[in-house]
């Protein structure tokens, strides 16, 4: 059973900020969801490699290193929550202390 | 009435002058406007650039061109970017975001002259199996409006079956094209892993999405399908390998059942399949049999593991996904103490109760001490799962199930317990953990008269004999 602390900590991870009633609604329901995958646990997979894609693994590489159309400045603006016209504006990430 | 007509057939029409691509177009947006309000199958109506297209489809068509889709009025799953037409994945956070460039499936359809009715509900982020997880709405299903259309495709699935578009994408990352299809009685196409670039879809888990086609019939799915498979450089995930002509591959498929192999997995006919389902589907195979199909039965020993693997890779691969959505360079933005609380702030006003369920799932399945035991682990059983399909396809040509266990439910019947709503994927995830084709067929209707669908599962792009055979069932049933 996850405690509403470690719902808090997987929230904070996530940026997920969540009300007290979430975090309680969270514990149970995750931990729900947990018992059913422990079933996992019982399986035998000590000689099997982890499938991360269904596809060969394989390196794409760009054929020619040609210019292609890019959107503009006001396009990849146009749906910014802030834009001063040239940049996302956001609050100030690193502040004296 | 021309707003009831197939590809083939809408095509037909136009080819022939007997009506426009103008006044067919015309004809669903009124029928939209009368039936939306009741099913919502819709987010945004297309109305204006719809009929802008459809006057540029009917001067292709009056200059004598020819696309498969040329005129033909389509949905668009809401997943799915779309250049100066609002996409919103059914979420809040993205409510007012308007796509300066468009999905490569959009871009070819757009290319090939189809016209855009508009852009349909789908659960949150595609995350649900039901539609009710959309911020905007639970669409009801046309079969019984008390019903869930089935999900994340639900508004996909509704507006075929309603006519409120002749056909229409839709995405599957657990079930989402089939099992709506299922629940609303139309024909719809899982490609196979990289079949169709994902470039433009926004992502829930990518090494499981998937872009599809729902249609009336397997026949208007060929011909869809043909215009947005393919390889795209802007998808590195996106398969280089030639389009087979899908709608050629339905010529003589009658005859070609006879040589095939089919394999009915003991695993899919279980306790807890509705009698009804397990009843239409066993006699869906019999058609086949009378074809001169051989059945045998067959085991997928892992399928039962599906779910929680599932549940697991989709869930971590949709929590870094989805932490783009921060408030900085689109969608909802709430403004906090500091950028931390901005980001927080946000992404709760900002995300439904489904969708962060998932973001927790996933970042716990991904965090120190966990990653091993559950995230690692869910990726070993993906491999058996996997396997399981390979041996499979070494003695049988295509595998048939049922594509959920049940009909349609109750809207709200499931809402309260994510569990029991999970458990209606039981039988369509593992075909996206092995990356495999599949198509959802009608095969019936339950004593509600809710339809049933049955769930014809090939190889890797194995769409072409998919296809065959589903066109095969549908021509010999309604005859």
């Amino acid at each position: 059973m996850l405690t509403p602390e470690q719902v808090s900590r997987v929230a904070h991870l996530a940026r997920l900020t969540l009300t007290d009633d979430e975090r309680q609604r969270y514990a149970r329901q995750l931990s729900a969801i947990l018992d059913y995958a422990e079933q996992l646990a019982s399986v035998d997979v000590s000689h099997v490699p982890p499938t991360a894609t269904v596809l060969p693994v394989r390196s794409v590489v760009r054929h020619t290193d040609e210019a292609h159309a890019l959107l503009t400045r006001d396009e990849v603006l146009k749906n910014a929550p802030r834009s001063d016209g040239e940049s996302f504006e956001v609050a100030a990430a690193i502040t004296e202390s | 009435m021309i707003e009831h007509l197939t590809i083939k057939e809408a095509r037909a029409g136009l080819r022939q002058k007997r009506f426009s691509s103008l006044e067919l177009t015309q004809a669903y947006l009124k029928r939209i406007h009368e039936h939306n309000p009741r099913l919502n199958a819709y987010i945004s109506i297309n109305d204006e650039e719809a009929l802008t297209q459809a006057a540029a489809a009917d001067a292709r068509i009056a200059n004598g061109e020819e696309t498969p889709v040329l005129g033909v009025p389509i949905a668009i799953k809401d997943v799915l970017s779309t250049k100066g037409l609002r996409t919103t994945a059914g979420s809040r956070i993205l409510e007012n975001y308007v796509p300066t460039w468009d999905a490569t499936s959009v871009a070819n359809l757009r290319a090939a002259g189809a016209v855009f009715l508009g852009k349909t509900n789908t659960d949150e982020f595609a995350m649900g199996s039901s539609t009710e997880n959309s911020a905007y709405g639970v669409t009801r299903n046309p079969h019984n409006e008390a019903c869930v259309p089935g999900g994340s495709s639900g508004g996909s699935a509704a507006a075929v079956a309603a006519n409120l578009c002749v056909a229409a994408l839709g995405t599957d990352t657990g079930g989402s094209v089939r099992q709506p299809a299922s629940y609303c009685g139309v024909t719809g196409l899982k490609n196979t892993y990289g079949r169709v670039s994902r470039y433009g879809l926004i992502a829930y888990g990518s090494s499981l999405d998937s872009v599809g086609v729902l249609a009336k019939n397997a026949e208007d799915v060929a011909l869809l399908n043909s215009v947005i498979a393919g390889h795209d450089a802007k998808d590195s995930t996106s398969i280089d390998s030639p389009v087979p002509d899908y709608a050629a591959a339905l010529q003589g498929s009658v005859d070609s059942v006879r040589q095939l192999r089919i394999g009915v997995p003991k695993e899919y006919f279980i306790g807890g399949l509705q009698p009804e389902v397990e009843a239409a589907v066993r006699v869906g195979i019999g058609v086949y049999e009378q074809m001169g199909a051989s059945v045998k039965e067959i085991s997928l020993p892992n399928t039962q593991l599906g779910l929680p693997v599932y549940y697991l890779i989709a869930t971590a691969e949709a929590s870094s996904n989805l932490a783009r959505f921060d408030g900085v360079k689109y969608g909802l933005r709430v403004n906090g103490d500091d950028l931390i609380d901005m980001y927080g702030k946000t992404r709760q006003a900002g995300f439904g109760a489904e969708v962060k369920r998932r973001i927790m799932l996933g970042t716990y399945a991904l965090s120190a001490g966990y990653y091993d035991a559950y995230y690692i682990r869910a990726q070993k059983v993906r491999t058996l799962i996997k396997q399981d399909f390979e041996r499979a396809f070494a003695e049988v040509d295509v595998i048939i199930t049922p594509v959920a266990p049940t009909t349609a439910f109750k809207i709200g019947e499931k809402a309260e317990d994510p569990m029991q709503m999970y458990l209606s994927d039981v039988f369509s995830v593992t075909l996206n953990l092995a990356g495999n084709c599949g198509i959802s067929v009608p095969c019936g209707f339950d004593q509600n008269q809710l339809p049933i669908g049955m769930q014809l599962l090939g190889p890797a792009l194995g769409e072409a004999q998919l296809l065959a055979l589903a066109h095969a069932y549908q021509v010999v049933s309604s005859q």
